[in-house]
């Protein structure tokens, strides 16, 4: 449990930054006392997230690979949730849903730990394609429907860009 | 005691449950969360509508606050003990066959109780955002004129579990709460209704309160 030196590194360059920042945006909030301007407020507020942001990566590189594969997980997770509950989506699309979520999420981060490179890279674009719609298919209209698997294509390959 | 502590710990567990898939939190448009008795009255589109605006409801005025719900389904086995000492429920018999249904739940209103009804009746699963609305709204707000009505929208519950699946998918959820309503000397059923139903369309998202 303990961070590598270029970790340690980057977090103290990212916290000098933060620190930096958060003096200049209390001062701002200062000057301006009574009459807070939503700017300000505004800055002063992605400013706190930012921090929060650094806190739960800086966190995830404690518990080492697992740490930091969950907590992307997790982005995944909220990240398709966000984007979905935004779009349409049928009810027949209610099992390719749970598929993705439950399934296909845990299955691909598994598979990212585990390291299997050749299969990681191409469930999402090769079996996920093949697989949502179908499920659709069956459950529901006779029209698939592509934008479900457009989008969890999406954040899926998304999550795993970054590795 | 055991049942109790088993009530509460399921209770708690719903509730976090019911956060963690749907993110569901509570706006209060209308009317804040205030220890009074009141009926909630909501759209009805799914089995989870009750359990998130009874998560969104702060501790002190979950327990106070008991759900209408069908005996046909929340009346045996593992719902019957969900449904009776978590939710503290107030079973109805949609056929009437035992009970009239509205006489149970102005038993209910007696005792105290803050309510959670679904005017509808029965879960919508059409296109169109309301079914047309039971009397039973109408003759509990004119019996009781003392008690607050409030409208509640319960936004995209539906896409989260649709009638007669089992699983939820995780979507975002709200429940916003409007203006509290009652019925005006001389209204009758009809206007009511109708203005309790516009009240809940009008907060639906994307349509801010006039």
């Amino acid at each position: 449990m303990s961070l590598p030196a270029e970790a340690k590194t980057l977090f103290m360059g990212v916290g000098g930054v933060l620190v930096v920042a958060t003096a200049i945006g209390q001062a701002l909030a200062w000057r301006a006392g009574d009459r807070p301007s939503n700017l300000v407020q505004n800055l002063n507020q992605r400013i706190f997230a930012w921090w929060v942001m650094v806190g739960l990566i800086g966190l995830a590189f404690l518990f080492g690979k697992g740490g930091t594969i969950l907590l992307f997980a997790f982005i995944s997770f909220g990240a398709l949730r966000e984007f979905l509950s935004l779009t349409h989506t049928r009810r027949g699309d209610h099992w390719t849903l749970l598929v993705a979520f439950f399934i296909g999420i845990p299955l691909q981060y598994y598979l990212i730990w585990i390291d299997w490179y050749g299969l990681y890279s191409i469930l999402v674009p090769v079996y996920g394609f093949l697989v949502l719609p179908i499920l659709s298919a069956v459950r529901g209209d006779p029209r698939s429907d592509r934008q479900s698997s457009f989008i969890t294509a999406s954040v899926w390959t998304g999550s795993t860009r970054g590795r | 005691m055991i049942k109790r502590l088993a009530a509460r710990v399921i209770g708690m567990s719903v509730a976090g449950f019911a956060r963690a898939l749907t993110g569901v939190l509570p706006n209060w448009r209308g009317c804040l969360p205030e220890a009074r008795q009141r009926v909630y009255f909501a759209n009805h589109a799914s089995h989870g509508d009750f359990v998130l605006i009874w998560t969104v409801l702060p501790h002190a005025l979950r327990r106070a606050t008991r759900p209408v719900a069908a005996v046909d389904y929340w009346g045996g086995g593992v719902r019957g003990f969900i449904g009776r000492e978590v939710f503290n429920a107030v079973l109805v018999d949609r056929s009437g066959a035992t009970r009239e249904p509205i006489s149970v739940i102005m038993e209910a209103m007696e005792q105290g109780a803050s309510l959670i009804i679904f005017p509808e009746g029965t879960r919508n699963t059409g296109d169109q955002p309301l079914l047309p609305f039971k009397s039973g709204l109408y003759r509990m707000a004119s019996a009781r004129p003392d008690i607050e009505f409030v409208p509640v929208w319960i936004d995209n519950i539906r896409r989260v579990m649709p009638k007669g699946e089992f699983l939820p998918v995780p979507l975002l959820c709200s429940v916003t709460f409007g203006e509290p309503l009652a019925v005006k000397p001389g209204q009758d059923k009809d206007a009511f209704l109708t203005e309790a139903r516009d009240a809940m369309l009008a907060l639906r998202p994307g349509r801010s309160a006039a």
